[in-house]
């Protein structure tokens, strides 16, 4: 009965969507007040209907309703509920609705906060938003139902891969979306100003918090994801260039990219049709991101096959979003006009380089993520594309990028001195190369690790560029202490915002080249009893024994960690064998210091009493965490700027 | 249907974990560094992108023996790569080789950022082209301003 009263709510939503695309667009184009006001009930009403429907599902997993075809699949009873819940979205069709959910929600939050909007600019944004829904609704609906019901509901479930019955995976796709579908918003700011032939300074500062918020949740999203994988496959990687994760990472690109460049046209009314079309292109690379990881794809163009109804649809959703943005774009953009000149050395001109750049990332991952489908479409066999061509693709790119990150923000608008900049910043250059320097001699000061430490140098360039231009802007060191604090208070938040966030870029490349040049590996039998050096310390197998779970068995091993015979550490990894599905996994246990991680596995007994076991010292890695972290932090700072908050001055409405 | 089954009982035996077992690791740390070093750049051919040392399918440990025979046997990197390839085919190698089939694929991220520096330098040519049909008046302008300036005083 509920899980029907969701399915009901769930076509309801699909009507409602649609009156709230037609008569946003149609009433903004009338300038009738009453239609649009009837469309931003139908957002509000479109918002109920969806978290009903979403709500319903969610009970149907609590009360493991398994005469649900979905909850059947993906859920068990036995499970902990942390698990039932995330298994909504756990799946191809909740997390559709999760998806939709948060869209109308989102949607909702225009409608509700967007009272200093242009009435015709709102109601146009309400409608596109409307019209995405729509399509939305329609693909749940017609090929994805998670309402379906069982004619004979089994007497359990098939539950959830144990991989994902974790905390980190549990919360991962919700900030996604969130990421995802806060774009959505910056897309329907750009149709809109692209049917009103106009993009102002107003237009911008809408668009900015929006982008600024969905890129915070895509980041911890990721970061989420990413994390992840390193405390739990058992071996320390967080990242493999698989397509799932470069499906999340292109609209991260993408987004980056349209955070920056926004700016441009809030600040100087320049990069106006650029900025839109970044919003086309990141929110298309979203969908994209969404289907491509749900819908079977990428596992094999077969299976995309096997199921043309699916298939058809998200190619048609994909080819209407971004081919018809895109002909409209190429339509009305050129007579966006075009605002504040600068040179190629300037402020803007940082920004702009950096939007470059970024596209042309995003677009080297597309290719790289898409080719292997594309060539097995064509008939051309298989082909791999893995982690070693996005690496000498990607690391070529970011490096000029990372260099430049340091001297754009130092160069004034419209025209900067780039010698100059460079001049100011001497200091910052030999305080990387000091540090550098001391990584290089610590480490072992070995030929081959060269490349590294550049990429060590690169990270203290950044860090300390970001702080020094902060700095600069203070007059810290050059006036007194009284002035200088006077100064800092009033920088703008968004200020402060991007030294932190470029400072978390610089944390997380620490992290990076750290990990992955210095990691240590052990990997053996061991009898209780026994003990292995790992960095500094040594490490014994106290005790290994079994202990049960809610869902599964678990063997878990106690390892002592000693440093010249005093005991520091007590970590006792498990290794978990699940029930339903029956599955092994791996539960590390980690300890986190300053400069890295002790990491612990403990696999199966081996063969003649002891345990296979693997130790790791992971170099760094806690600063890419923390790099992450400082990034959305970044994006906080600067999303409570009071720019943000206060309502742009009326005069500078249109009427 | 059945294609898709078997896809996804193939997919069922991947889990990804770090596989490497100390049963099939090399005595030599030199050698087996070798090992991990091409094993990291050959993928489980029956698994969704991930690479033999982490894969804990049956197809990965019997690559990552055969790898560590070539090596004992005193094969280079490259020839025990060959190797698994004239086995395979190209499909086991993650860092696909450049050759007709990829020509595109190793091009294109290239290709896209010539193009990104032509855009960005046909956007500041055009700027500098507007700029230059907007500065300068025209002497009949310069006379008109001359003689508002002159009504205003």
């Amino acid at each position: 009965m509920i899980a029907e009263a969701g399915h009901f709510a769930l076509a309801l939503a699909l009507f409602v969507a649609l009156a709230q695309g037609v008569l946003g667009l149609y009433g903004a184009q009338r300038g009738d007040k009453a239609i649009m006001g009837a469309a931003s009930g139908a957002g509000v009403a479109l918002m109920l209907l969806t978290c009903l429907a979403l709500a319903s599902l969610t009970y149907s997993y609590v009360i493991s309703d398994f005469s649900l075809v979905n909850v059947a699949t993906n859920s068990h009873s036995a499970k902990p509920m942390l698990y039932k819940i995330s298994g909504v979205w756990g799946n191809h069709e909740g997390s559709l609705m999760l998806w939709v959910t948060i869209l109308a929600v989102f949607g909702a939050a225009v409608v509700l906060s967007g009272r200093n909007l242009p009435p015709h600019l709102k109601a146009r944004v309400i409608g596109v938003q409307g019209l995405v829904a729509l399509s939305f609704l329609a693909f749940i609906l017609f090929t994805s139902n998670p309402f379906e019901r069982l004619a004979r509901p089994p007497l359990d479930g098939n539950g959830l891969n144990p991989l994902l019955q974790d905390p980190g995976l549990a919360f991962h796709p919700p900030f996604l979306y969130l990421g995802y579908v806060g774009f959505s918003i910056a897309f329907s700011f750009a149709i809109a100003a692209l049917i009103e032939g106009r993009v102002d300074a107003a237009w911008a500062r809408w668009v900015r918090p929006w982008t600024l918020a969905a890129w915070v949740f895509l980041t911890l999203g990721i970061g989420l994801g990413s994390w992840w994988a390193y405390y739990e496959l058992g071996w320390g990687g967080w990242w493999y260039w698989d397509p799932v994760e470069n499906a999340s990472f292109m609209p991260w690109l993408a987004g980056t990219a349209l955070l920056h460049s926004a700016i441009v046209v809030e600040k100087r009314d320049a990069l106006k049709s650029w900025t839109i079309l970044l919003a086309i292109l990141t929110f298309s690379l979203s969908l994209l991101g969404t289907f491509l990881v749900r819908s079977g794809v990428i596992t094999s163009v077969h299976s995309f096959a096997s199921d043309p109804g699916r298939g058809l649809f998200i190619l048609a959703m994909l080819t209407a979003v971004a081919g018809g943005s895109l002909m409209l774009y190429a339509i009305r953009a050129p007579s966006l006009k075009a605002g504040g000149l600068f040179a190629p050395v300037s402020r803007e001109g940082g920004l702009m380089f950096n939007n470059l750049i970024m596209s042309t990332a995003a677009g080297s991952v597309l290719l790289g993520t898409l080719y292997p489908l594309f060539v097995d479409a064509l008939g051309g066999g298989k082909v791999s594309v893995g982690p070693p061509f996005f690496n000498s693709v990607f690391i070529p790119l970011m490096i000029p990028m990372i260099a430049a990150m340091a001297v754009g923000p130092m160069l004034t608008w419209k025209r900067g001195d780039l010698v100059g900049v460079l001049l100011r910043l001497k200091f910052v250059l030999a305080a990387s190369l000091v540090f550098a320097g001391l990584v290089w001699i610590s480490t072992g000061g070995r030929i081959g690790d060269l490349a590294a430490i550049g990429g060590m140098a690169l990270a203290a360039w950044l860090f300390f560029g970001s702080l020094w231009e902060l700095g600069e802007r203070a007059l810290l060191f050059k006036a007194p202490w009284a002035e200088a604090s006077k100064r800092l208070r009033q920088i703008p938040l968004a200020a402060w915002g991007m030294t932190v966030a470029h400072a978390g870029v610089a944390l997380v490349i620490v992290g990076i080249v750290g990990s992955s040049t210095w990691m240590e590996e052990h990997i053996q039998n061991m009898k209780i009893g026994e003990t292995v050096r790992l960095r500094d310390a040594d490490v014994k197998l106290d005790s290994a024994q079994e202990v049960p779970g809610p869902n599964y068995n678990a063997l878990q091993g106690n390892f002592v960690f000693s440093r010249d015979g005093k005991e520091f550490l007590r970590l006792s990894p498990e290794r978990r064998q699940y029930r339903m599905p029956p599955r092994p996994t791996t539960e590390t246990a980690i300890q986190s210091t300053f400069l890295g991680d002790y990491y612990t596995v403990i696999s199966d007994p081996a063969p003649g009493g002891g345990y296979v076991t693997r130790f790791y010292w992971q170099p760094m890695i806690p600063w890419l965490w923390t790099g992450i972290l400082v990034m959305t932090l970044g994006g906080l700072i600067s999303l409570f700027d009071r720019r943000h908050r206060v309502g742009v001055p009326q005069g500078k409405r249109r009427p | 249907m059945k294609r898709l089954m078997l896809a996804l009982m193939a997919l069922a035996i991947c889990s990804p974990a770090l596989a490497v077992d100390p049963g099939e690791m090399l005595k030599d740390p030199a050698l087996e560094a070798r090992a991990r070093d091409v094993g990291a750049e050959l993928r489980c051919v029956v698994c969704q992108n991930q690479s033999i040392d982490d894969s804990d399918a049956d197809l990965a440990k019997d690559l990552r023996q055969i790898v560590r025979e070539r090596i004992t046997a005193g094969d280079s990197n490259d020839q025990v790569k060959q190797y698994l390839v004239d086995r395979y085919g190209d499909y086991v190698l993650l860092r696909p080789p450049f050759n007709a089939k990829t020509v595109l694929l190793w091009l294109g991220p290239l290709g896209f950022a010539i193009a990104a520096f032509f855009i960005g330098r046909a956007y500041y040519r055009r700027q500098k082209q507007e700029a230059v049909a907007l500065s300068p008046l025209s002497a009949q302008e310069s006379a008109e301003i001359d003689r508002l300036m002159k009504d205003r005083n």
